[in-house]
């Protein structure tokens, strides 16, 4: 069954200075793919995600969104048309509790952004906040401020936040980066399970950028090479994992 | 127990408030009333810094509402009360909604900056436009009919004072809302981490936008209840040390809770008063050094003060996971 294209980019590209970190990058991510982005440091990973999130403009090519152009857009934009993403460096409001994030993140996309009158914390919100808290295994932090939290907790209340959207595609950035090995695989299989749901009767499109080759063999069906801007290798896990001399090239002796 | 204490402390302060103009001397009253007013304006000075923004020229709106009053007097021979008061609330919404669009863009130092700017150029018109204004000598504004009852001049001290009172409860319900509602934490939001208000899809420029409308409007009620109650005005109301002054008061009362800048505004007239009693030509001096030390002791302002009297009352919760 062919499935649906969710994101596919076109010639993508973008310069700081005179160095191209995303130098022409053309992928299609469909429904149902979970697909790893790996690739040495400087390579344009998070790059990549700024562009398709309109963070950053690109110089060249094109970001198409459900058969839609969405180029251009700013991180707003996109994020209501439901793609959302997490962070290297969780983006959070840390002077508030976890359940104040979670519950900001699920008001916005009832679209009540604006309501000045009517609380933050009415019943019904606060009651799928917890449920969803429950899902990422938050569910005894609730009251905890942000600045209390520890690096894998914030780690997991980033993507919360981003899945309160009810995205279509969701685009993590290092979601394991800065926790410990024991918690690692922990946090990633949370993530994962809690993604493996469909929103609205369609699957949703997770890509994950991630450092550990072992994280990545074991959860990602799909594994973009990125090297030097470029995408060096497209192909299932255990293939390009394998390949020796790719390894070779991109991670030196390290992985 | 403690619901008790809080529910008779309640009690003790409404039926204070109430009983004010026959517990109060004339002098300590009408300082009340000006504090109650000018908490609005400071009311709409801390709502925007819930957003990391400080507006140095509240004192426009301050004055434009006051020159509403003023001039519906003037020309419209308009004395009542309650339309002076929705004109200035319409009129600073309106204000609000042109300038907000473009002090919405900016942040820090250019918001501050940009806000006086605005400000003064309104003092200018009001100080060089003579024939309309009054000038330096300002506007005389005659005592208010209140609903449509003839306020005599005996009455019109307590009558101010109620109608202030009644306004001051208002502005503060209103922001407490505010402060618990989307727009609100989105606004502290702004504060924190902009990046993540619009990655949740939220506009930051709108948050912006839609709490400096209510800020401009309260800014505009308290201009207008001090005209009511001082029956005069002048351009000095949209000069940047009034402006200056709403800052430092919402400072003094602390971020804390949407009480405090009727608690700071109140401190704050008192402590003018009396360094004025006590040495005319150097009150300022006074005046800086009490402020100055509040400032170096609380930083966090009045309510900090009051949250550390209650922390050494009871201890505090731990907001950390047990571990």
């Amino acid at each position: 069954m062919a499935s649906e294209v969710v994101l596919e980019t076109v010639d993508l590209a973008r310069h700081f200075g005179g160095l191209w970190a995303v130098a022409g990058v053309s992928v299609r991510v469909c429904a149902g793919e979970v697909v790893g982005i790996v690739g040495p440091n400087g390579s344009g990973k998070t790059t990549f995600l700024n562009l398709v999130t309109g963070y950053l403009k690109p110089d060249r090519g094109k970001v198409i969104y459900l058969g839609r152009e969405i180029t251009g857009l700013g991180p707003r934009q996109v994020s209501r048309l439901g793609v959302a993403r997490s962070f290297q460096i969780p983006q959070l409001y840390a002077g508030m509790t976890v359940l104040e994030n979670i519950l900001m993140a699920l008001a916005v996309r009832e679209g009540q952004a604006l309501e000045f009158f009517r609380p933050l914390k009415t019943a019904g919100r606060v009651k799928k906040a917890e449920e969803l808290l429950e899902r990422f295994g938050l569910s005894k932090l609730l009251n905890v401020k942000v600045s209390a939290l520890g690096g894998g907790e914030r780690k997991l209340l980033d993507v919360a936040i981003a899945f309160a959207s009810e995205p279509k595609l969701l685009l993590l950035d290092e979601p394991t980066s800065g926790i410990s090995s024991a918690e690692r695989y922990q946090v990633i299989e949370t993530v994962l399970r809690a993604l493996a749901e469909p929103v609205g009767g369609r699957e949703r499109a997770v890509v994950f950028i991630e450092h550990d080759l072992e994280v990545v063999r074991r959860y990602a069906r799909r594994v973009l090479v990125f090297f030097e801007g470029k995408v060096l290798a497209d192909g299932p896990a255990a293939q390009v994992l394998e390949d020796e001399s790719l390894r070779q090239r991109v991670f030196g002796a390290r992985g | 127990m403690r619901r008790v204490f809080k529910g008779l402390g309640l009690g003790l302060v409404g039926l204070g408030l109430l009983g004010a103009p026959w517990l109060l001397p004339g002098w300590l009253l009408f300082l009340l009333s000006l504090a109650l007013a000018k908490g609005l304006v400071v009311l709409g000075v801390l709502v925007l810094m819930w957003g990391g923004l400080v507006s140095f020229g509240h004192g426009l709106y301050f004055a434009a509402g006051a020159y509403t009053v003023a001039f519906l007097a003037k020309f419209l021979g308009v004395r009542e009360a309650a339309l002076g008061l929705l004109a200035a609330a319409l009129l600073n919404g309106v204000l609000a909604g042109l300038l907000g669009l473009f002090l919405s863009r900016y942040r820090a130092i250019f918001f501050g900056m940009l806000s006086v700017a605005f400000s003064m150029i309104l003092y200018a018109f009001l100080l060089k436009f003579y024939f309309i204004t009054g000038g330096t000598d300002g506007l005389r504004v005659p005592i208010p009919t209140v609903l449509g009852f003839e306020v005599s001049a005996r009455d019109i001290r307590t009558v101010n004072y109620f109608v202030n009172l009644v306004f001051g409860l208002l502005g503060l319900f209103a922001a407490w809302r505010l402060s618990r509602s989307p727009l609100g934490y989105l606004m502290r939001g702004v504060k924190d981490n902009e990046v993540r208000v619009e990655y949740m899809g939220a506009s930051v420029k709108a948050t912006v936008y839609g709490v400096y409308l209510f800020s401009g409007v309260l800014g505009g009620l308290g201009g207008a209840l001090v005209a009511l109650s001082v029956g005069h005005v002048a351009p000095d109301l949209a000069y940047w040390t009034t402006s200056g002054e709403f800052v430092f008061v919402a400072i003094l009362g602390g971020t804390g809770s949407v009480l405090s800048p009727f608690l700071a505004s109140a401190l704050f007239e008192l402590v003018r008063n009396y360094a004025i009693k006590l040495s005319p030509y150097t009150w300022q001096l006074s005046l800086g050094l009490v402020l100055l030390g509040i400032i170096f002791f609380y930083p966090e302002g009045l309510w900090g003060l009051y949250e550390w009297v209650k922390g050494r009352w009871r201890p505090k919760s731990s907001s950390k996971p047990s571990i």
